[in-house]
Protein backbone atom coordinates (compact mmCIF):
# COMPACT_ATOMS: atom_id res chain seq x y z
CA UNK A 1 0.00 0.00 0.00
CA UNK A 2 2.80 2.49 1.15
CA UNK A 3 6.35 1.44 -0.64
CA UNK A 4 9.20 3.86 -0.02
CA UNK A 5 12.67 3.20 -2.24
CA UNK A 6 15.71 5.38 -1.32
CA UNK A 7 13.11 8.42 -0.76
CA UNK A 8 14.94 11.68 0.48
CA UNK A 9 14.03 14.95 0.48
CA UNK A 10 16.74 17.93 0.87
CA UNK A 11 16.03 21.28 1.91
CA UNK A 12 18.31 24.33 0.80
CA UNK A 13 18.61 26.45 3.37
CA UNK A 14 21.02 29.69 3.17
CA UNK A 15 23.58 28.14 1.08
CA UNK A 16 24.15 24.79 2.99
CA UNK A 17 21.52 21.29 2.12
CA UNK A 18 19.43 19.97 4.95
CA UNK A 19 18.68 16.45 4.29
CA UNK A 20 15.04 16.01 5.98
CA UNK A 21 14.76 12.93 4.99
CA UNK A 22 17.55 10.57 3.18
CA UNK A 23 17.90 7.15 2.16
CA UNK A 24 14.20 5.77 3.36
CA UNK A 25 12.80 2.61 2.74
CA UNK A 26 10.10 0.93 4.10
CA UNK A 27 6.92 -1.12 2.69
CA UNK A 28 3.34 -0.89 4.52
CA UNK A 29 0.96 -3.68 3.43
CA UNK A 30 -2.63 -3.22 3.45
CA UNK A 31 -4.46 -3.57 6.50
CA UNK A 32 -1.45 -2.20 8.92
CA UNK A 33 -1.39 -0.32 11.73
CA UNK A 34 2.03 1.48 11.82
CA UNK A 35 3.43 3.90 14.24
CA UNK A 36 5.62 6.00 13.27
CA UNK A 37 7.77 7.75 15.91
CA UNK A 38 10.65 10.36 15.61
CA UNK A 39 12.07 12.84 18.00
CA UNK A 40 11.31 16.76 16.34
CA UNK A 41 13.02 17.35 13.46
CA UNK A 42 13.91 13.65 12.61
CA UNK A 43 11.66 13.75 9.31
CA UNK A 44 8.19 12.45 10.36
CA UNK A 45 6.14 15.06 8.98
CA UNK A 46 8.37 15.31 6.03
CA UNK A 47 7.89 11.80 5.46
CA UNK A 48 3.48 12.29 5.91
CA UNK A 49 3.99 15.09 3.32
CA UNK A 50 5.89 13.31 0.28
CA UNK A 51 2.89 10.70 1.33
CA UNK A 52 0.15 12.56 0.32
CA UNK A 53 2.45 14.51 -2.41
CA UNK A 54 2.29 17.55 -0.80
CA UNK A 55 6.21 17.47 -1.33
CA UNK A 56 8.09 15.97 -4.16
CA UNK A 57 11.18 13.86 -2.94
CA UNK A 58 14.17 14.98 -4.14
CA UNK A 59 15.63 11.63 -4.37
CA UNK A 60 14.01 8.05 -4.74
CA UNK A 61 11.01 6.61 -4.94
CA UNK A 62 7.58 7.09 -3.76
CA UNK A 63 4.43 4.86 -4.05
CA UNK A 64 1.15 5.05 -2.13
CA UNK A 65 -1.71 2.90 -3.67
CA UNK A 66 -0.05 2.06 -6.35
CA UNK A 67 0.43 6.42 -7.36
CA UNK A 68 3.24 8.46 -7.56
CA UNK A 69 1.80 11.07 -5.11
CA UNK A 70 3.76 13.84 -5.93
CA UNK A 71 2.73 13.32 -9.77
CA UNK A 72 -0.79 12.12 -9.06
CA UNK A 73 -1.50 14.21 -5.99
CA UNK A 74 -5.16 14.46 -6.94
CA UNK A 75 -6.28 11.46 -8.09
CA UNK A 76 -4.22 9.75 -4.80
CA UNK A 77 -6.34 11.78 -2.99
CA UNK A 78 -9.56 9.63 -3.37
CA UNK A 79 -7.27 6.92 -2.04
CA UNK A 80 -6.30 8.39 1.34
CA UNK A 81 -7.29 10.15 3.88
CA UNK A 82 -5.00 12.92 5.76
CA UNK A 83 -5.50 14.40 9.23
CA UNK A 84 -3.11 17.13 10.33
CA UNK A 85 -3.17 17.15 14.64
CA UNK A 86 -1.58 20.77 14.35
CA UNK A 87 -4.11 22.29 11.61
CA UNK A 88 -7.92 21.31 10.68
CA UNK A 89 -9.30 21.15 6.94
CA UNK A 90 -12.21 21.83 7.74
CA UNK A 91 -14.00 25.10 6.71
CA UNK A 92 -13.46 27.69 9.99
CA UNK A 93 -16.59 29.59 9.83
CA UNK A 94 -19.25 26.89 8.56
CA UNK A 95 -20.94 24.72 10.68
CA UNK A 96 -19.23 21.17 10.85
CA UNK A 97 -21.72 19.61 8.59
CA UNK A 98 -21.29 21.79 5.62
CA UNK A 99 -17.65 20.93 5.59
CA UNK A 100 -18.53 17.21 5.24
CA UNK A 101 -21.59 18.34 2.73
CA UNK A 102 -18.48 20.17 0.83
CA UNK A 103 -16.23 17.19 1.16
CA UNK A 104 -18.98 14.83 -0.02
CA UNK A 105 -18.98 17.11 -3.68
CA UNK A 106 -14.92 17.37 -3.67
CA UNK A 107 -14.77 13.69 -3.46
CA UNK A 108 -17.54 13.00 -5.63
CA UNK A 109 -19.25 10.79 -3.23
CA UNK A 110 -23.16 9.90 -3.98
CA UNK A 111 -25.72 10.81 -1.36
CA UNK A 112 -26.77 7.88 -0.23
CA UNK A 113 -23.76 6.67 0.02
CA UNK A 114 -22.58 9.79 2.14
CA UNK A 115 -25.85 9.62 4.26
CA UNK A 116 -25.05 5.51 5.53
CA UNK A 117 -21.19 7.50 5.84
CA UNK A 118 -21.83 10.04 7.73
CA UNK A 119 -24.97 8.72 9.86
CA UNK A 120 -22.14 5.84 10.81
CA UNK A 121 -19.31 8.24 11.82
CA UNK A 122 -21.77 10.60 13.70
CA UNK A 123 -22.39 7.70 15.63
CA UNK A 124 -19.22 5.98 16.73
CA UNK A 125 -17.24 9.52 16.81
CA UNK A 126 -20.25 11.12 18.78
CA UNK A 127 -20.65 14.44 16.51
CA UNK A 128 -24.18 14.40 16.69
CA UNK A 129 -23.57 17.33 19.47
CA UNK A 130 -22.18 19.68 17.36
CA UNK A 131 -22.84 18.81 13.91
CA UNK A 132 -24.54 22.24 13.11
CA UNK A 133 -21.83 24.57 15.70
CA UNK A 134 -19.75 26.67 13.39
CA UNK A 135 -16.06 24.87 13.62
CA UNK A 136 -14.15 27.62 14.76
CA UNK A 137 -16.46 27.19 18.17
CA UNK A 138 -15.79 23.23 18.77
CA UNK A 139 -13.33 22.62 20.99
CA UNK A 140 -10.18 21.27 20.12
CA UNK A 141 -11.41 17.46 20.98
CA UNK A 142 -14.89 17.80 18.95
CA UNK A 143 -12.54 19.58 16.00
CA UNK A 144 -10.29 16.29 15.82
CA UNK A 145 -12.66 14.51 15.69
CA UNK A 146 -14.97 16.53 12.73
CA UNK A 147 -11.59 15.95 10.93
CA UNK A 148 -11.54 12.58 11.32
CA UNK A 149 -14.55 11.84 9.98
CA UNK A 150 -13.95 14.92 7.20
CA UNK A 151 -10.54 12.17 6.39
CA UNK A 152 -13.05 9.26 6.17
CA UNK A 153 -15.81 10.04 4.57
CA UNK A 154 -14.37 9.31 1.56
CA UNK A 155 -13.91 6.00 2.46
CA UNK A 156 -9.78 5.59 1.59
CA UNK A 157 -7.47 2.63 1.69
CA UNK A 158 -4.78 4.70 3.60
CA UNK A 159 -5.32 7.24 6.86
CA UNK A 160 -2.21 8.86 7.48
CA UNK A 161 -2.80 10.71 10.90
CA UNK A 162 0.18 13.48 11.62
CA UNK A 163 -0.08 13.49 15.48
CA UNK A 164 -3.75 13.20 15.78
CA UNK A 165 -3.81 13.46 19.66
CA UNK A 166 -1.98 16.09 20.08
CA UNK A 167 -3.21 18.26 22.73
CA UNK A 168 -6.13 15.97 24.03
CA UNK A 169 -7.05 15.08 27.21
CA UNK A 170 -7.38 11.52 28.05
CA UNK A 171 -10.86 10.79 27.49
CA UNK A 172 -10.73 12.43 24.04
CA UNK A 173 -7.86 10.27 23.44
CA UNK A 174 -8.79 7.21 24.29
CA UNK A 175 -12.09 7.72 22.05
CA UNK A 176 -10.04 8.77 19.19
CA UNK A 177 -7.72 5.72 19.77
CA UNK A 178 -10.51 3.34 20.25
CA UNK A 179 -12.31 4.66 16.93
CA UNK A 180 -8.82 4.35 14.79
CA UNK A 181 -8.78 0.90 16.51
CA UNK A 182 -12.28 0.15 14.92
CA UNK A 183 -11.30 1.66 11.43
CA UNK A 184 -8.28 -0.09 11.07
CA UNK A 185 -9.80 -3.71 11.80
CA UNK A 186 -13.49 -3.23 11.05
CA UNK A 187 -12.95 -1.44 7.39
CA UNK A 188 -9.20 -2.95 6.84
CA UNK A 189 -8.18 0.55 6.57
CA UNK A 190 -4.31 0.85 6.81
CA UNK A 191 -3.35 3.58 9.30
CA UNK A 192 -0.02 5.22 9.02
CA UNK A 193 0.68 7.65 12.51
CA UNK A 194 3.06 9.44 13.88
CA UNK A 195 2.51 10.49 17.18
CA UNK A 196 4.93 11.73 20.73
CA UNK A 197 2.73 10.05 22.93
CA UNK A 198 3.43 6.75 23.51
CA UNK A 199 -0.02 5.89 24.34
CA UNK A 200 -1.20 5.69 21.14
CA UNK A 201 1.87 3.32 20.32
CA UNK A 202 1.39 1.00 22.76
CA UNK A 203 -2.18 0.78 22.44
CA UNK A 204 -2.70 0.48 18.77
CA UNK A 205 0.40 -0.37 16.49
CA UNK A 206 1.03 -4.17 16.14
CA UNK A 207 4.47 -2.25 14.45
CA UNK A 208 6.41 0.61 14.87
CA UNK A 209 8.85 2.20 12.91
CA UNK A 210 11.54 5.00 14.37
CA UNK A 211 13.00 7.66 12.24
CA UNK A 212 16.12 9.71 13.21
CA UNK A 213 18.02 12.24 10.92
CA UNK A 214 15.96 11.25 8.02
CA UNK A 215 17.35 7.39 8.61
CA UNK A 216 15.41 4.54 9.44
CA UNK A 217 16.76 3.22 13.16
CA UNK A 218 14.10 1.03 14.32
CA UNK A 219 11.17 -1.18 12.18
CA UNK A 220 9.37 -3.96 13.86
CA UNK A 221 6.38 -5.03 16.32
CA UNK A 222 6.02 -3.60 19.40
CA UNK A 223 7.57 -6.79 21.26
CA UNK A 224 10.84 -5.92 18.88
CA UNK A 225 10.54 -2.49 20.21
CA UNK A 226 10.42 -3.37 23.53
CA UNK A 227 13.36 -6.02 23.07
CA UNK A 228 15.79 -3.52 22.27
CA UNK A 229 16.15 -2.75 26.43
CA UNK A 230 16.36 -4.88 29.54
CA UNK A 231 13.38 -6.35 30.89
CA UNK A 232 10.99 -4.05 32.79
CA UNK A 233 11.88 -0.50 31.21
CA UNK A 234 9.04 1.38 29.82
CA UNK A 235 8.28 2.16 26.70
CA UNK A 236 9.12 5.71 27.82
CA UNK A 237 12.55 4.58 28.56
CA UNK A 238 12.91 2.26 25.39
CA UNK A 239 11.86 5.84 22.97
CA UNK A 240 14.55 7.74 25.05
CA UNK A 241 17.63 4.98 24.43
CA UNK A 242 16.83 5.06 20.84
CA UNK A 243 16.20 8.74 20.47
CA UNK A 244 19.48 9.43 22.08
CA UNK A 245 21.44 6.59 20.48
CA UNK A 246 22.42 4.83 23.95
CA UNK A 247 21.05 1.81 22.50
CA UNK A 248 23.02 1.04 19.54
CA UNK A 249 25.27 -1.98 20.36
CA UNK B 1 -14.16 21.76 -12.26
CA UNK B 2 -16.49 24.58 -12.33
CA UNK B 3 -19.05 22.96 -10.55
CA UNK B 4 -16.64 22.69 -7.98
CA UNK B 5 -15.51 26.32 -8.19
CA UNK B 6 -18.73 27.62 -8.24
CA UNK B 7 -19.08 25.50 -4.69
CA UNK B 8 -16.45 26.74 -3.22
CA UNK B 9 -17.06 30.17 -4.37
CA UNK B 10 -20.24 29.59 -2.35
CA UNK B 11 -18.92 28.07 0.55
CA UNK B 12 -16.47 31.25 1.03
CA UNK B 13 -19.73 33.68 0.63
CA UNK B 14 -21.83 31.71 3.15
CA UNK B 15 -18.16 31.92 5.37
CA UNK B 16 -18.22 35.72 4.53
CA UNK B 17 -21.86 35.88 5.90
CA UNK B 18 -20.81 35.17 9.11
CA UNK B 19 -19.48 38.43 9.69
CA UNK B 20 -22.76 40.49 8.04
CA UNK B 21 -21.20 43.89 9.32
CA UNK B 22 -18.08 43.72 7.61
CA UNK B 23 -19.75 42.11 4.22
CA UNK B 24 -22.18 45.20 4.04
CA UNK B 25 -19.41 47.31 4.75
CA UNK B 26 -17.26 45.79 2.11
CA UNK B 27 -20.04 46.05 -0.43
CA UNK B 28 -20.14 49.74 -0.08
CA UNK B 29 -16.69 50.43 -0.40
CA UNK B 30 -16.23 48.63 -3.50
CA UNK B 31 -19.14 50.82 -5.47
CA UNK B 32 -17.40 53.99 -3.82
CA UNK B 33 -14.07 53.14 -4.87
CA UNK B 34 -15.49 52.38 -8.46
CA UNK B 35 -17.40 55.34 -8.96
CA UNK B 36 -13.91 57.30 -8.12
CA UNK B 37 -12.68 55.53 -10.77
CA UNK B 38 -14.69 56.82 -13.24
CA UNK B 39 -14.57 60.16 -11.58
CA UNK B 40 -11.12 60.65 -12.29
CA UNK B 41 -12.06 60.06 -16.36
CA UNK B 42 -14.36 62.50 -16.25
CA UNK B 43 -12.31 65.04 -14.36
CA UNK B 44 -9.72 65.00 -16.57
CA UNK B 45 -12.22 65.47 -19.06
CA UNK B 46 -14.25 68.80 -17.68
CA UNK B 47 -10.54 70.03 -18.35
CA UNK B 48 -9.80 69.17 -21.91
CA UNK B 49 -11.80 67.25 -25.03
CA UNK B 50 -9.22 64.83 -25.95
CA UNK B 51 -6.36 62.52 -24.40
CA UNK B 52 -3.34 61.91 -26.64
CA UNK B 53 -6.02 62.11 -29.48
CA UNK B 54 -8.87 60.21 -28.24
CA UNK B 55 -12.49 61.66 -27.31
CA UNK B 56 -13.85 60.96 -23.77
CA UNK B 57 -16.18 58.39 -25.03
CA UNK B 58 -12.97 56.82 -27.42
CA UNK B 59 -11.07 56.71 -23.18
CA UNK B 60 -14.03 55.03 -21.70
CA UNK B 61 -14.22 52.43 -23.80
CA UNK B 62 -10.90 51.21 -23.42
CA UNK B 63 -10.98 52.09 -19.51
CA UNK B 64 -14.33 49.41 -19.81
CA UNK B 65 -13.08 47.31 -21.62
CA UNK B 66 -9.89 46.76 -19.64
CA UNK B 67 -12.05 47.44 -16.30
CA UNK B 68 -14.25 44.34 -17.10
CA UNK B 69 -11.54 42.33 -17.68
CA UNK B 70 -9.68 43.26 -14.73
CA UNK B 71 -12.21 43.19 -12.26
CA UNK B 72 -13.84 39.65 -13.56
CA UNK B 73 -10.49 38.42 -12.56
CA UNK B 74 -10.21 40.29 -9.47
CA UNK B 75 -13.07 38.93 -8.43
CA UNK B 76 -12.67 35.46 -9.02
CA UNK B 77 -9.13 34.95 -9.58
CA UNK B 78 -7.07 37.55 -7.56
CA UNK B 79 -7.15 35.38 -4.48
CA UNK B 80 -3.92 33.67 -6.23
CA UNK B 81 -1.97 35.88 -4.60
CA UNK B 82 -2.61 35.19 -1.33
CA UNK B 83 -0.71 32.26 -1.60
CA UNK B 84 2.24 33.36 0.31
CA UNK B 85 0.12 33.58 3.17
CA UNK B 86 -1.30 30.20 2.96
CA UNK B 87 2.70 29.01 2.16
CA UNK B 88 3.75 30.72 5.92
CA UNK B 89 0.92 29.80 7.86
CA UNK B 90 1.42 25.91 6.47
CA UNK B 91 -2.35 25.66 5.48
CA UNK B 92 -1.57 25.18 1.95
CA UNK B 93 -0.96 21.36 2.92
CA UNK B 94 -4.46 20.86 3.41
CA UNK B 95 -5.21 22.53 0.10
CA UNK B 96 -3.64 19.78 -1.21
CA UNK B 97 -4.82 16.95 0.14
CA UNK B 98 -8.00 17.42 -1.57
CA UNK B 99 -8.94 15.72 -4.76
CA UNK B 100 -9.39 19.10 -6.78
CA UNK B 101 -6.65 21.56 -8.51
CA UNK B 102 -4.99 23.38 -6.01
CA UNK B 103 -5.85 26.90 -8.41
CA UNK B 104 -9.24 26.06 -8.29
CA UNK B 105 -9.18 25.89 -4.72
CA UNK B 106 -6.96 28.93 -4.18
CA UNK B 107 -8.90 31.29 -6.87
CA UNK B 108 -11.71 30.80 -4.68
CA UNK B 109 -10.15 31.21 -1.84
CA UNK B 110 -12.26 33.53 0.47
CA UNK B 111 -13.91 34.91 -2.38
CA UNK B 112 -15.88 38.33 -1.61
CA UNK B 113 -19.02 38.12 -3.35
CA UNK B 114 -18.49 42.43 -2.52
CA UNK B 115 -16.42 42.70 -5.14
CA UNK B 116 -19.32 41.89 -8.17
CA UNK B 117 -20.46 45.38 -7.55
CA UNK B 118 -17.24 46.68 -9.45
CA UNK B 119 -17.76 44.26 -12.49
CA UNK B 120 -20.86 45.58 -13.03
CA UNK B 121 -19.75 49.35 -12.71
CA UNK B 122 -16.85 48.28 -15.77
CA UNK B 123 -19.74 46.66 -17.73
CA UNK B 124 -22.15 50.15 -17.45
CA UNK B 125 -18.80 52.11 -18.03
CA UNK B 126 -18.29 50.28 -21.57
CA UNK B 127 -22.09 49.86 -22.51
CA UNK B 128 -22.09 53.45 -22.31
CA UNK B 129 -19.16 53.92 -24.42
CA UNK B 130 -20.04 51.55 -27.26
CA UNK B 131 -23.59 53.07 -27.18
CA UNK B 132 -22.13 56.78 -27.30
CA UNK B 133 -19.82 55.69 -30.17
CA UNK B 134 -22.48 54.13 -31.95
CA UNK B 135 -19.22 51.39 -33.21
CA UNK B 136 -19.90 50.10 -36.34
CA UNK B 137 -21.26 46.24 -35.87
CA UNK B 138 -18.95 44.85 -38.38
CA UNK B 139 -15.98 45.18 -35.56
CA UNK B 140 -17.95 45.00 -32.78
CA UNK B 141 -16.97 41.51 -33.00
CA UNK B 142 -13.86 42.04 -32.03
CA UNK B 143 -15.23 43.91 -28.59
CA UNK B 144 -15.91 40.14 -26.39
CA UNK B 145 -12.66 38.64 -28.13
CA UNK B 146 -10.84 41.77 -26.56
CA UNK B 147 -12.72 41.43 -23.02
CA UNK B 148 -12.15 37.54 -23.09
CA UNK B 149 -8.41 38.22 -23.99
CA UNK B 150 -7.82 40.00 -21.27
CA UNK B 151 -9.66 38.12 -19.01
CA UNK B 152 -6.96 35.12 -20.11
CA UNK B 153 -4.24 38.07 -19.52
CA UNK B 154 -4.61 38.98 -16.35
CA UNK B 155 -5.72 35.81 -14.91
CA UNK B 156 -2.11 34.01 -16.38
CA UNK B 157 -0.53 37.09 -14.69
CA UNK B 158 -2.30 36.05 -11.76
CA UNK B 159 -1.57 32.79 -11.69
CA UNK B 160 2.36 33.79 -12.74
CA UNK B 161 2.30 36.36 -9.26
CA UNK B 162 0.95 33.34 -7.29
CA UNK B 163 3.65 30.52 -8.87
CA UNK B 164 6.16 33.63 -8.10
CA UNK B 165 5.33 33.52 -4.23
CA UNK B 166 6.66 29.85 -4.07
CA UNK B 167 9.93 31.29 -4.28
CA UNK B 168 8.99 34.79 -2.93
CA UNK B 169 7.52 33.96 0.26
CA UNK B 170 8.99 36.76 1.69
CA UNK B 171 7.55 40.17 -0.58
CA UNK B 172 3.61 39.36 -1.45
CA UNK B 173 3.90 43.01 -2.64
CA UNK B 174 6.06 42.90 -4.69
CA UNK B 175 3.57 40.83 -7.50
CA UNK B 176 0.76 43.51 -7.09
CA UNK B 177 2.80 45.67 -9.31
CA UNK B 178 2.53 43.34 -11.64
CA UNK B 179 -1.38 42.47 -11.51
CA UNK B 180 -3.15 45.83 -10.31
CA UNK B 181 0.08 47.96 -11.95
CA UNK B 182 -0.80 46.25 -15.08
CA UNK B 183 -4.52 47.27 -14.67
CA UNK B 184 -3.43 50.81 -13.75
CA UNK B 185 -1.51 51.12 -16.94
CA UNK B 186 -4.49 50.18 -19.28
CA UNK B 187 -7.03 52.67 -18.00
CA UNK B 188 -5.92 55.37 -20.47
CA UNK B 189 -4.58 55.00 -24.07
CA UNK B 190 -1.16 53.81 -24.12
CA UNK B 191 -0.09 56.81 -26.56
CA UNK B 192 -0.12 59.08 -23.57
CA UNK B 193 2.98 56.36 -22.36
CA UNK B 194 6.58 56.68 -23.39
CA UNK B 195 7.52 54.43 -26.93
CA UNK B 196 9.63 52.31 -25.15
CA UNK B 197 7.10 51.48 -22.24
CA UNK B 198 5.02 50.59 -25.20
CA UNK B 199 7.04 48.64 -27.16
CA UNK B 200 7.46 46.68 -23.87
CA UNK B 201 4.03 45.97 -23.15
CA UNK B 202 3.49 44.66 -26.52
CA UNK B 203 6.24 42.44 -27.23
CA UNK B 204 7.55 41.26 -23.94
CA UNK B 205 4.33 41.30 -21.53
CA UNK B 206 1.59 41.17 -23.56
CA UNK B 207 -0.66 44.04 -21.84
CA UNK B 208 -1.14 46.02 -25.01
CA UNK B 209 -3.61 43.27 -26.00
CA UNK B 210 -5.96 43.79 -23.25
CA UNK B 211 -7.58 46.76 -24.65
CA UNK B 212 -5.21 48.89 -26.74
CA UNK B 213 -4.49 46.97 -29.91
CA UNK B 214 -8.09 45.20 -30.23
CA UNK B 215 -9.59 48.39 -29.17
CA UNK B 216 -7.74 50.28 -32.30
CA UNK B 217 -9.28 47.99 -34.03
CA UNK B 218 -12.85 48.45 -32.64
CA UNK B 219 -12.43 52.20 -32.71
CA UNK B 220 -11.39 52.54 -36.87
CA UNK B 221 -8.31 53.66 -36.06
CA UNK B 222 -4.32 53.96 -36.89
CA UNK B 223 -1.87 52.92 -33.87
CA UNK B 224 -0.20 56.30 -32.97
CA UNK B 225 2.98 54.40 -32.96
CA UNK B 226 2.38 53.15 -36.17
CA UNK B 227 2.20 49.15 -35.92
CA UNK B 228 0.66 47.23 -38.91
CA UNK B 229 -2.47 46.19 -38.74
CA UNK B 230 -2.62 42.88 -38.28
CA UNK B 231 -1.34 43.28 -34.50
CA UNK B 232 -5.16 44.48 -34.02
CA UNK B 233 -5.87 40.35 -34.28
CA UNK B 234 -2.58 39.02 -32.14
CA UNK B 235 -4.38 39.53 -29.06
CA UNK B 236 -5.90 35.74 -28.42
CA UNK B 237 -2.62 33.92 -29.34
CA UNK B 238 -0.63 36.11 -27.30
CA UNK B 239 -2.82 35.29 -24.21
CA UNK B 240 -2.32 31.77 -25.22
CA UNK B 241 1.30 31.54 -24.92
CA UNK B 242 1.12 33.81 -21.54
CA UNK B 243 -1.42 31.34 -20.18
CA UNK B 244 1.02 28.08 -21.31
CA UNK B 245 3.74 30.05 -19.50
CA UNK B 246 1.52 30.65 -16.46
CA UNK B 247 0.68 26.94 -16.52
CA UNK B 248 4.15 25.70 -16.82
CA UNK B 249 4.97 28.40 -13.38
CA UNK B 250 2.17 27.66 -11.51
CA UNK B 251 3.27 23.42 -11.55
CA UNK B 252 6.69 24.06 -11.23
CA UNK B 253 5.67 26.19 -8.25
CA UNK B 254 3.76 23.40 -6.71
CA UNK B 255 6.23 20.90 -7.21
CA UNK B 256 8.85 23.07 -5.12
CA UNK B 257 6.79 23.95 -2.67
CA UNK B 258 8.72 23.18 0.58
CA UNK B 259 5.78 23.38 3.25
CA UNK B 260 6.73 23.96 6.78
CA UNK B 261 7.80 22.38 9.70
CA UNK B 262 5.35 20.76 12.24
Amino acid sequence: MIELDRAGRSFKVKRSVVHAVRDLSFTVSAGEFVGYLGPNGAGKSTTIKMLCGILTPTAGKVRVAGLDPSRRRTTLARHIGVVFGQRTTLWWDLPLVDSFELIRHLYKVDRATFRSRLDELTGTLDLAGFLRTPVRQLSLGQRMRGDLAAALLHAPDVLVLDEPTIGLDVVSKASIRDFLRRVNSERGTTVLLTTHDLGDIERLCRRVMLIDHGHLAFDGTLDDLMATAPDQSSIEDVVTRLYTGTATT
Amino acid sequence: MVRTYFLLLWTWTRAAAAYPASFVLMTVLGFVTAALDVAVILVIFANTTALAGFSREEVLLLYGAAGLSFTVCDTFVSNLDRISQHIKAGTLDTVLIRPVSAWIQLAADRFNATRVGRILQAALVLGYAISALGIDWRRAWMIPVMVLTGIVIFSALWTMAGAVQFLLTDAPEVVSAFTYGSHQLNQYPLSIYARDLVRGVTYVLPLAYVNWQPGLYVLGRDDPFGTPEFMRFLGPAAALVLALLAALAWRQGIRHYRSTGS
